[in-house]
């Protein structure tokens, strides 16, 4: 066990090592100069120059790199160019508000997989199950900035129930922000859960032609009982696994729903921060994505383990 | 079971969104709140050091004043100079000062702070447009109200450009973070900033000229056109501060909700021409191009028709307007004629433009009528800001491009050969250099002929001037038609 933890911690850091060079090249050879960008349309080159030493881009790239990380790894992200702060306490703020949206929007999707997957398989062979099949198909084509847009268009700019984006953190107003989060997670949620509601169902279903369930049934148990009783836990497995693989596209998916619901998240923060040639933050921001990810992979795997006693003893 | 779960949840959200719907579906509440949606938001609160639109849109005039302001006609009028006298030679400027002005920070303002402040443009400041203040040779304090500027040559420019951001007054003991903490005379103050959401301005109770109507503006920011628009349309802000998505604006209209203000901005949209590539330094080849472009279609296709067609770079609330925009008239036949009289029959352009709706959809129209009198126009559009500013603005790789040039008076930069137009006239320079120096009459004058000659040469394409469409909600009144200053001035609302 310990072996394995170790070994996982060394690719998870060389994966952030990978990362942070790769997300820095990419930076660097983006067309488009930081220092031209910040100073705008009239600057003269002396001064872009100035600028650009300022910025400290005029050094070799090993330096910025080395000096870029060496900051990181002390949890000094540096000072944007752009907006003249601390990186670090921005980016902080701005993953709250997407780990609000990811979660809510998780959480929205497994409401509704787990019971809508839980009905397609048991009535698989009914109409109500196929009915259920063909709407998570017809959920997993709809992209979630659409979904976004129609929320908007009914909740609130129709029957004005609803905020039609902005973000109030939830110390300041919990009631204005639970109203402004309802519609983003939803059109996060929604998407993700007619995905989902397609892995719960398979999993599901296979759960059910185990000998266990049969002999459940066999003793008398009705087909929910004898799931919830025997099955629920084993069907949980392989959608923990697809859970933690679609925390990604959920990252991805919150980047476009942030931009419909104008949310100042992570996903915001980076298209701004690349429009603005603010390498600094862009490299920040992709970092701790990054890291993010990974962390969530190694929470999956240790989710596995509790949900799974034979992989404990490996 | 699962029907009474779908209704908790359905309660739930009735719950929610019933509670405070109408209270305060505005933001902050209350009636002495409002709140006002923008597209650009400003990256810090410097624009001492960080260039574009947006900063002293937010600011200027709300929270920084200067001696001297822009009114809603395009005049230069008091601020915090309560009158100034301009010397028999135009060099020297006396000025006036009102008394009794703080600054946010506590401090009084005196003619100390105008002598810190103009000396410091030279010293600190690092955008282009602190050049404005190369012309000043001294700033003398007579007294602690009264102060003198003293220019090395006469120059109309200079008073003009002391209205927008480089006139800003600045406290001597508030420079320290200007990045992040603004300190000016304004009536407002900035009270709460939420990055890639909103800035809260409150109203100052120790201003000079007394509270404002509203106690506080929350200036909203929605990067998408139909974000803001339903921003607006499910209440959750009072004032479109300028339309983006000109299709919206009938939908506005129709509404008896709303209020629709069309006035007109310094926003020339220019296809501008690069007079240095051999094919467009022939004169005949931009004229015939001129010719080719039908501009009022190309406005209702890229504008929904709303905007001026102007022929130039004066726009209409400038001293020196005159309508140019009949200077060259749809004429294909004509357009053809010229380009066979230069011998480019078969010219085949790249049409470099950056990726913002204006810009892309207008150049549509443009590579289509260019088509049309056999000219091959590439359109390639490229990211804005970063990638334009590198290869058109500064590297001038480029035939055609489109862009709007937003700043006030900015014909000026065609005095400038090394400005991307490439465009080089040693007589353009000389009347440019000479209605800075002459007397205002004599400025309207050389200035009228600036702009024709600049017509006549066709240095570039005027396409339009863009409208100011400001959408507010009926019980909002004061804001002015046009937009002629770099301010969104909230000054004057009621």
């Amino acid at each position: 066990m310990t072996v394995a933890i170790l070994r996982r911690t060394a690719i998870l850091l060389a994966s952030v090592l990978a990362a942070s060079i790769v997300v820095f090249l990419f930076m660097a050879v983006l067309p488009g100069d930081p220092a031209q960008v910040a100073l705008g349309v009239n600057a003269t080159p002396e001064l872009v120059e100035r600028t650009r030493q300022e910025f400290g881009l005029d050094r070799p790239l090993l330096t910025q790199y080395l000096e870029w990380m060496g900051g990181v790894l002390t949890g000094d992200f540096g000072t944007s160019y752009v907006t003249r702060e601390a990186i670090g306490p921005q980016l902080l703020d701005r993953l709250g508000v997407t780990l609000w949206l990811v979660g809510a929007g998780m959480l929205v999707a497994l409401l509704i997989a787990i019971p809508f997957g839980t009905v397609a398989a048991v009535r698989h062979r009914k109409p109500s199950g196929a009915l259920v099949s063909a709407l998570s198909q017809f959920g997993v084509a709809v992209p979630a900035f659409l979904a976004g847009i129609v929320l908007v268009q009914i909740f609130a700019v129709r029957l004005g129930w609803l905020p039609s984006g902005g973000w109030t953190p939830p110390n300041q107003d919990p009631v204005e922000w639970l109203r402004g989060l309802i519609l983003p997670a939803l059109s996060l949620g929604l998407v993700q859960g007619a995905v989902l509601t397609r892995y719960v169902r398979s999993a599901v279903l296979d759960v059910g032609r185990e000998d266990y369930i049969r002999t459940a049934r066999s003793k008398g148990l009705r087909p929910y009982p004898a799931l919830v009783r025997h099955g629920l836990r084993n069907a949980a497995i392989p959608v923990v696994t697809v859970l933690g693989l679609q925390l990604a596209t959920l990252l991805v998916g919150a980047v476009v729903v942030e931009k419909v619901f104008v949310l100042p998240g992570m996903g915001s923060m980076l298209l701004d921060s690349v429009a603005a040639r603010d390498l600094l933050t862009v490299q920040g921001i992709v970092l701790v994505l990054v890291v993010a990810v990974l962390v969530v992979n190694f929470v999956v795997d240790v989710l596995y383990a509790v949900l799974d006693p034979r992989l404990r003893a490996s | 079971m699962r029907t009474r779960w779908l209704a908790a949840v359905l309660a739930a959200l009735l719950v929610v969104s019933g509670c405070s719907a109408g209270s305060t579906a505005t933001v902050g509440g209350g009636e002495s709140t409002l709140a006002v949606g923008f597209t650009a938001e400003p990256q810090n609160f410097d624009f001492t050091t960080t260039d574009g639109a947006a900063i002293p849109q937010a600011l200027l005039y709300n929270v920084y004043e200067g001696l001297v302001k822009l009114d809603a006609n395009g005049e230069i009028v008091p601020l915090l100079a309560e009158s100034w006298q301009v010397g028999d030679d135009r060099t020297d400027y006396e000025f006036q000062l009102r008394q009794g002005v703080r600054f946010s920070d506590g401090a009084e303002f005196t003619a100390d702070d105008v002598k810190f402040s103009i000396e410091r443009v030279r010293t600190e400041w690092t955008i282009s447009l602190a050049s404005a203040m190369d012309v000043v040779e001294r700033v003398d304090v007579l007294d602690p109200y009264r102060v003198r500027v003293v220019l090395s040559r006469p120059s109309n420019s200079w008073l003009f450009a002391m209205t927008s951001r480089v006139g800003a007054m600045f406290s001597r003991t508030g420079v320290a973070d200007l990045a992040n903490h603004p300190v000016g005379t304004g009536p407002y103050q900035v009270t709460n900033r939420r990055r890639g959401d909103s800035i809260v301005l409150s109203s100052r109770q120790d201003y000079w000229g007394g509270e404002r109507a509203y106690r506080t503006v929350v200036l909203k920011y929605y990067d998408d056109a139909t974000a803001l628009n339903n921003a607006l349309l499910s209440n959750g802000i009072d004032v479109i501060s300028g339309v983006t998505a000109p299709d919206s604006v009938p939908q506005f209209e129709a509404d008896t909700r709303f209020d629709v203000i069309q006035g007109t901005t310094n926003s020339e949209v220019v296809l501008a021409f690069n007079n240095r590539t051999p094919a467009l330094s022939d004169k005949r080849v931009r004229q015939a191009l001129s010719y080719a472009i039908d501009k009022k279609a190309l406005l209702a296709t890229a504008w929904a028709g709303r905007g001026t067609l102007i022929g130039s770079m004066v726009p209409p609330t400038d001293p020196w307007y005159e309508d140019l925009s009949g200077a060259y008239p749809y004429n294909p036949a004509r357009a053809r004629q010229l380009l066979a009289d230069a011998g480019k029959q078969d010219l085949d352009l790249r049409l470099r433009v950056p990726n913002l709706p204006y810009a892309v959809s207008a150049a549509q129209v443009v590579a289509s009528d260019l088509n049309k009198v056999g000219v091959t126009v590439r359109i390639e559009p490229l990211d804005f800001p970063a990638v334009w500013l590198q290869q058109v603005f500064t590297d001038h790789d480029y035939d055609l491009s489109i862009i709007q040039h937003v700043e006030g008076r900015d014909i000026t930069t065609f005095g400038d050969p090394d400005y991307y137009w490439g465009y080089d006239s040693e007589r353009v320079r000389e009347l440019l250099a000479d209605a800075d120096t002459g007397s205002p009459q004599r400025q309207v004058e050389d200035m009228k002929a600036v702009a024709r000659t600049l017509s006549d040469d066709a240095a570039a394409d005027w396409l339009f001037l863009f409208p100011n469409i400001i959408v507010t909600k009926k019980d909002v009144t004061g804001f002015v038609r046009n937009q002629v200053s770099e301010s969104f001035d909230l000054t004057g609302l009621k």
